[in-house]
C-alpha cells in the first residue's frame, strides 16, 4: 500500500505540487484515473504523471469547454477523469459545462481549480477567481473542498478520488505557507461533510476554509489567547456539504460568529454560514473576505493583508467584534 | 456495421421511419406541443442509426461495449426518445406521460432517466466534446466501440463545437462520427441568408454556415455530404464513415425542417409548435398512407 504523506514529506511544496505528487500515487493505484487539462499540465503540476501514463492524459490545448465536456464523455464510458484547470477558468468559462455535463448526470469527474482566490496575485481581475465558491455552490451534486495546508490537500485529493460523483478541489497557487496545520495525513480528520476544530474556545467561533485564511485563523486564535480570549477556530474545508450540525454548535455555545475566506464575501464561506445560522440558530456575525469589489493589483501577501486574510487583522477584528456584542 | 442493406431493407427502415414521425405525432399532440422542426427532420438519420448503424443490445443499456451516441441538439428528443421505444429499450406506452410531473421523457435527454440514453444534453455544442470524450474513453479502455453524435446547425455556431473537432482531429479520433442534421433553420429564422425577410422580422435569418464540408476538412477531419431523408445514402455515407482510417468523420445529411408533414417542411417558425385538430388528422391520414404504401411495397418484395 502507498504511503500517505507528512508534513515533511511536502516540506517546501506549493498545494498543487501536493496535488501532483498525490494524484501520481492515485493513479498508480487505480488505472481508470485520467487527466485532461487545456494547455496548463504544467503549470497544475501533472507532469510527472504525465511522465509516466502518457497514455491517461489528454492534451486539450486552449479550450476551456470542450475540455470539461471531454471529461464528463470520459467519465460517462467508466473512467475517473480530472479536469486539471485555473479556478477562475473552470468555474467561469466552463461554467455551464461543470454544471450541465458533470453535475447534472452526475458524473464522476473530479475538477482541480488551481490560483484560486487572490493567490495570483499581479495576476490582476482576469486571474484571480474570488467568485467560484459563490457560482460553483450552487450547482447540485457537486462537493467543494478547499484545504488549507499542505497535509490536507494531499487529503482532499485522495477524499475526491475515493468519492463517487464529482468533486471540486480548490487549491492556491503560492508558496506562502506559514503553518503547517496538520502533521500527517493519518493525522488529518478531513471528512467530506466534517468540520475539523483546530482550536477550542468559547468567546467566539472563526469559521475558516482554504489557504491561508485557515491558517491565519489558526494564529490569530493564539494570539487571541495571550488576550485571554478563548477563540474556537474550525476548518471548513468541506464547503459544500457544510457540516451543519458543527455551524449551529458553535452559535449556540460561542454567540459570536467570524468568517474567514479569500474569496467575495458574497456567496462563499461567509454566505454558506449565515444561510445555516439564519435557518438554525440566528447569531450575530461578520465576515473576512473580499468586501464584493475587484481588487488591487499586487503581491498576494498584500492583497490577503489589504483585506485582514492576515492573523493580527484577523484577532483585530474578533476584538472589535466581541465588543459590540 | 452490418453490410449495405437490399432494397427491401430500406424500405422496411424507411417505414419504420415513418413510424417514428407517427409515434412521435402522436406524443407531442398528447403533450400539447414541441420542437416538430428539428425532431421531424432527424428521424430518418435516427432511424438508419439505432435500426441500422448502432451496436447495440437494448436488453442491457449499459452494455460497456456498446456504440455511443449523443444527441448534440437535444431538442430533439421528440425524435430520440420515440427511437429508443421502438428500438425496444422501454415500451411505447411510456412516451404518454412526455412533459408530465416526474416523466422520464421531456424536452430534451437525461440520460438517468430514458434507458438507452448514453447521455443527457439540451444545451446546444456540449454533444462534441462529450463524443471526444467517449471516444477517447475507448483508447484508454482499449475498446472499439464508435460514438456517434447529431448536431444541428445552431451546434455550428457554438465555439465549443469547433474546439473540440481540433481536438478530435488532433488524437485521430477514427471512431467519432458527426453527423450534421443540417436543416438550414434556428431558432430565429434560416441560415446563410435563405430567409424571406418577411418570415424574420426583417432580418436575412441568422449565421450563414457554408461551405460547411470544408470547414470540417480545414479542421483536419473527413467530410462528406448527403440526401439526410434518403436512407440508403444514409447508410453509404455511415459505411463509409466506419471505413476511415486516422481521422474522425463528418456526415452533412442535407435535411428539410419539418420534413414529412408537408404544412410544417422549411418553416421555421415551427422550430416549435403544436398542431391544430385539423393538421393532426392531415398527418395521421398522411403517415398512414405512407406506411401502408411501404408496407405494399415491402410484400411486393421491394420491386415497386
Amino acid at each position: 500500500m502507498t504511503r500517505t504523506f507528512t508534513r515533511q514529506d511536502l516540506a517546501g511544496q506549493v498545494p498543487r505540487s501536493v496535488f501532483g505528487m498525490t494524484f501520481v500515487q492515485l493513479a498508480e493505484q487505480n488505472e481508470n484515473i485520467v487527466a485532461v487539462s487545456p494547455d496548463l499540465m504544467i503549470s497544475t503540476r501533472l507532469a510527472e504523471f504525465v511522465r509516466q501514463y502518457p497514455y491517461r492524459f489528454f492534451e486539450t490545448g486552449v479550450t476551456e469547454q470542450a475540455t470539461v465536456g471531454i471529461a464528463a464523455g470520459l467519465a460517462a464510458c467508466g473512467l475517473t477523469p480530472f479536469v486539471c484547470q485555473y479556478a477562475p477558468f473552470v468555474s467561469m468559462r466552463s461554467c455551464e459545462q461543470v454544471r450541465t455535463d458533470i453535475a447534472y448526470p452526475n458524473l464522476n469527474v473530479k475538477i482541480i481549480g488551481t490560483h484560486a482566490g487572490m493567490s495570483p496575485g499581479a495576476g490582476g481581475a482576469t486571474h484571480l477567481s474570488l467568485e467560484d465558491i459563490a457560482i460553483l455552490r450552487a450547482v447540485p451534486n457537486l462537493t467543494i473542498l478547499a484545504p488549507s495546508d499542505n497535509v490536507q490537500t494531499a487529503r482532499a485529493v485522495r477524499l475526491a478520488a475515493a468519492a463517487t460523483g464529482p468533486v471540486y478541489v480548490r487549491l492556491v497557487r503560492g508558496s506562502e505557507n506559514s503553518l503547517d496545520l496538520y502533521a500527517s495525513e493519518e493525522d488529518c480528520p478531513l471528512e467530506i461533510g466534517k468540520a475539523v476544530t483546530l482550536h477550542d474556545g468559547n468567546d467566539a467561533t472563526i469559521l475558516a476554509a482554504g489557504h491561508p485564511a485557515v491558517q491565519e485563523s489558526f494564529q490569530a486564535a493564539e494570539l487571541l489567547e495571550r488576550d485571554g480570549i478563548h477563540v474556537r477556530v474550525l476548518d471548513m474545508a468541506s464547503v459544500k456539504p457544510m457540516d451543519r450540525e458543527a455551524v449551529v454548535r458553535a452559535a449556540r455555545e460561542t454567540g459570536a460568529i467570524i468568517t474567514v475566506e479569500d474569496h467575495n464575501i458574497l456567496g462563499g464561506l461567509g454566505g454558506a454560514v449565515a444561510e445555516v445560522l439564519a435557518e438554525e440558530c440566528p447569531t450575530r456575525m461578520t465576515r473576512i473576505g473580499v468586501p464584493d469589489t475587484f481588487v488591487a493589483l499586487g503581491p498576494s501577501r498584500a492583497l490577503y493583508d489589504r483585506y485582514r486574510i492576515h492573523a493580527p487583522a484577523i484577532a483585530r477584528t474578533v476584538i472589535e467584534f466581541l465588543k459590540k456584542k | 456495421m452490418p453490410l449495405i442493406p437490399d432494397k427491401s431493407n430500406i424500405l422496411q427502415l424507411e417505414k419504420t421511419a415513418a413510424e417514428l414521425r407517427l409515434s412521435m405525432v402522436n406524443m407531442l399532440q398528447t403533450a400539447g406541443g414541441g420542437h416538430f422542426g428539428g425532431g421531424l427532420s432527424a428521424i430518418d438519420i435516427l432511424t438508419v442509426l439505432y435500426f441500422h448503424v448502432l451496436r447495440i443490445d437494448p436488453a442491457n443499456p449499459r452494455w460497456a461495449e456498446r456504440d455511443r451516441f449523443v444527441l448534440c441538439k437535444g431538442h430533439a428528443n421528440c425524435a430520440y426518445s420515440p427511437t429508443l421505444a421502438k428500438r425496444g429499450f422501454f415500451s411505447e406506452d411510456l412516451l404518454k406521460t412526455y412533459g408530465q410531473l416526474d416523466s422520464h421523457f421531456g424536452m430534451h435527454p437525461d440520460m438517468n432517466k430514458i434507458p438507452g440514453c448514453d447521455m443527457s444534453t439540451g444545451s446546444i455544442g456540449h454533444g462534441t466534446p462529450l463524443a471526444v470524450g467517449m471516444a477517447l474513453a475507448a483508447r484508454v479502455l482499449k475498446k472499439d466501440y464508435r460514438v456517434f453524435v447529431l448536431l444541428g446547425d445552431g451546434s455550428l455556431m457554438e465555439g465549443s463545437t469547433w474546439e473540440a473537432a481540433l481536438i478530435a482531429a488532433q488524437y485521430r479520433l477514427e471512431n467519432l462520427c458527426v453527423i450534421v442534421d443540417r436543416n438550414r433553420f434556428t431558432c430565429d429564422g434560416p441560415t446563410d441568408g435563405l430567409g424571406d425577410s418577411q418570415d424574420c422580422y426583417g432580418i436575412r435569418g441568422t449565421l450563414s454556415l457554408e461551405p460547411v464540408e470544408d470547414k470540417w476538412r480545414a479542421f483536419g477531419w473527413h467530410a462528406l455530404r448527403c440526401d439526410g431523408h434518403d436512407i440508403a445514402q444514409l447508410v453509404q455515407a455511415f459505411q463509409q464513415a466506419a471505413q476511415m482510417k486516422g481521422k474522425p468523420t463528418a456526415i452533412i445529411a442535407d435535411t428539410v425542417k419539418g420534413k414529412g408533414l408537408p404544412f410544417l417542411e422549411n418553416r421555421g417558425e415551427y422550430h416549435y409548435t403544436h398542431l391544430t385538430d385539423v393538421q393532426y388528422q392531415q398527418a395521421l391520414t398522411l403517415l398512414a398512407g405512407q406506411m401502408d404504401a411501404l408496407q405494399q411495397s415491402i410484400e411486393a418484395g421491394g420491386d415497386q
